[in-house]
């Protein structure tokens, strides 16, 4: 842990450093919740944590100006919380009910909220980085460097490093001179498998030097390091729209998603895990310094349970989709062949304009 | 005889394929250590060593590519590819390399490459992890796909799979990874129906009911509800998706009179379609119905809590053979 005497702390706005506490302990209590949530079968598909990942996840985001646009992985649930979405409506969309951020249609790992520039979580790794490159691609467009220029945030996973389109992207990005940071969060694990076993250069924010990208690597446990380290980035990227490759390098307290039961993991690491976990070290950190006093804290904690509590009621009230709404938002624009078939529909079409020939059950004709 | 899942029944018959032949690997993210998401690959690792079970990094394209310069050189790869839906990085290499090196080298390469995919839905996991792209592989000269249905077929099939000097892209029934079923881990391969035989699993006389990986078992239930109404299905696991075993589809519907095609794919474009039209030319005049099909609805694969309206059950498919018989 950084500065264990506390200085640079003391150049902090206290408010802001209890903010950050706060989200730290709602993402925690949320995480902890879907969880269990999950294992009571309320969530469905998959479900991947934030647990160990609080600070990385508050250090980047207050990094983020509101105008900039920030693309994530599946294991995105701390983020959308941090941008400001409704933990309810968070909530919500893991159960796959209407009331969720995208109508319970997205699950967990594609949380979209274009009001707080969410530009999603993606279920296949990888799948965001061209996308924000192009998203990049499209503010180059549109504006010149400024200090207040909006820039794109693009999270990924370690493993994700090794495919090709991480390649590709950060070249187009590098020779482009697009305003994008892209940030590797490094768990340390792609599922089962350390980085050392997966990457040929496990110093991951290395890989940009052959695009002539500049990047760090910095402590994910440590909020103010990785805010300042994704602030200095974003401002490289308003100013002279130079791409980064940033390092945060944490590790999720808890299995890859939540059916994973971790055995790849020894008993020495979890238990070195439990000493390192983030969330404790801030908040020691916090009351050692005096910004923060255990009644304080014990009250952030219990507000971030009473939050999640309302989010799971809130949830649980809002109706799952109706079977119909399988068929909406397929197509843009009115497609007439597509043929439903569903069980009780006619065989063969009342007139010229409607429906199948016969002959097919289940699609168009 | 053994009781095995099919998950299991494919990690005896993996075993037995790295045993029969010291060229064959298994390489695919998280097979090794972890065992693979879905435990096919449990222990393999352990007992045939990291040189011949490879943890690769998460790279799809550089797996398939990398099978394929191994195969060059006289290696048998077995790839997997963790979910339906992470086959696309890997469709180039698959598409442009593996399934037409043989035909561009006139036979002096062959590439005895299986690509293993646990595929389609039914777990509620949602897109990329309940996709049935294999119509997109069927259309693709050059490469045999193959689905099994039950750990029976699955034990024998991974080894025949891995056995073929052809690729074989192999489809694994996701759902039914934890059916249970008796196993013969004593006999060899040489009594075994083909891999790129059809089978029939339940004879019948009224309707040909054709189906394959994960609608077997949905199929021969329905066969049995069917037989509550007076009408007699036959069930014919297809088994071999590229080249299709036309021989016993045809002999089946000549007898029947009437066909339903069942997969979990999208009906548009689907193997259905290819079936449908290849019984109606060579069946017309036994046919006493459209051939008709069902199949997944066309749209993306939905949120979990709408898989059960997406998924074709025993009422779709009963629906199915209600229509045939209305004609």
């Amino acid at each position: 842990m950084a500065d264990p005497a506390g200085e640079d702390l003391a150049r902090e706005d206290p408010a802001v450093l209890r903010e950050y506490y706060r989200q730290m302990a709602l993402i925690r209590a949320f995480e902890l919740r879907a969880a269990e949530m999950y294992t009571r079968a309320k969530i469905g598909g998959y479900c991947h944590l934030n647990l160990g990942e609080e600070a990385t996840v508050a250090g980047l985001t207050a990094a983020l100006h509101a105008e900039d646009f920030l693309f994530a992985t599946y294991r995105e649930h701390g983020y959308a919380l941090a941008r400001g979405a409704d933990p309810g409506r968070v909530m919500a969309e893991l159960f796959g009910r209407e009331a969720g951020l995208s109508r319970g249609r997205g699950g967990s790992m594609h949380l979209f909220d274009s009001q707080i520039r969410l530009m999603g979580g993606y279920g296949i790794v990888g799948g965001q980085v061209p996308l924000a490159t192009g998203a990049a691609f499209a503010l180059a467009y549109r504006g010149g460097p400024a200090p207040d220029a909006p820039a794109v945030m693009c999270l990924l996973g370690d493993a994700t490093t090794n495919i090709g389109a991480f390649h590709e992207s950060l070249n187009l990005a590098a020779l482009w001179r697009l305003p994008v940071v892209y940030v590797i969060v490094n768990n340390q694990l792609g599922m089962g498998t350390p980085v050392e076993a997966a990457a040929a250069e496990p110093e991951l924010w290395k890989r940009g030097c052959a695009y002539r990208m500049p990047g760090q690597r910095v402590d994910g446990n440590d909020v103010l390091a990785v805010r300042d380290a994704a602030r200095a980035a974003l401002d490289c990227a308003r100013m002279e729209r130079q791409p980064t490759l940033l390092e945060t390098v944490s590790y999720r307290l808890r299995g890859h998603s939540v059916v994973d039961p971790a055995r790849y993991r020894t008993a020495e690491e979890t238990e070195r895990l439990r000493r390192e976990d983030p969330l404790p070290a801030f908040r020691h950190r916090l009351i050692t310094a005096g910004v923060l006093d255990e009644e304080t804290a014990a009250e952030i904690d219990s507000e971030a349970d009473m939050a999640v509590a309302a989010a799971v009621d809130f949830a649980d009230a809002s109706p799952p989709p109706e079977g119909a709404a399988l068929f909406d938002h397929v197509y843009a624009t009115p497609a007439a062949s597509m043929y439903r078939g569903l069980p009780g529909d006619p065989v063969a079409a009342p007139g010229p304009a409607a429906g199948p020939g016969p002959g097919s059950v289940g699609g168009p004709a | 005889m053994t009781t095995l899942t099919l998950s299991r029944a494919l990690n005896e018959g993996l075993r037995k394929a790295l045993e029969a032949n010291a060229k064959a690997l298994i390489m695919g993210e998280d097979v090794g250590k972890l065992g693979g998401v879905f435990r096919v690959t449990d222990g393999l690792q352990k007992d045939f060593g990291e040189a011949r079970v490879i943890d690769t990094p998460l790279a799809e394209s550089g797996i398939i590519g990398t099978a394929i310069g191994l195969a060059l050189r006289g290696y048998r790869p077995i790839c997997e590819i963790q979910f339906d839906g992470f086959i696309f990085p890997a469709f180039d290499q698959i598409v442009s390399q593996l399934a037409k090196m043989r035909y561009r080298s006139r036979g002096a390469v062959k590439l005895p490459i299986v690509v293993r995919v646990p595929f389609g839905g039914g777990i509620g996991a949602v897109e990329h992890h309940s996709e049935s792209p294999e119509a997109l592989f069927a259309h693709t000269p050059g490469l045999r796909v193959i689905s099994c249905g039950d750990p029976a077929d699955a034990y024998t099939m991974i080894q025949q799979a891995a056995s073929s000097d052809d690729p074989v892209l192999f489809f694994e029934p996701k759902r039914r990874y934890w059916d249970k079923a008796e196993v013969d881990t004593e006999g060899g391969l040489a009594a075994a129906l083909p891999m790129d035989s059809a089978r029939v699993l339940v004879e019948g006389s009224d309707l040909t009911l054709l189906c394959y990986g994960p609608m077997v078992r949905t199929c021969a239930e329905a066969a049995v509800a069917a037989a509550s109404d007076g009408r007699s299905l036959e069930v014919i696991d297809l088994r071999s998706l590229a080249p299709l075993d036309v021989e016993t589809i045809f002999a089946s519907v000549r007898k029947t009179g009437r066909c339903v095609v069942v997969h979990e794919a999208v009906v548009t474009g689907g193997l259905g379609a290819e079936i449908a039209a290849q019984v109606t030319q060579e069946c017309f005049y036994s046919l006493e119905a459209p051939v008709l099909r069902v199949g997944a609805y066309t749209t993306p694969y939905p949120p979990s809590r709408l898989e059960e309206h997406y998924l074709p059950d025993l009422d779709r498919i009963l629906d199915a053979v209600d229509r045939s018989f209305g004609y």
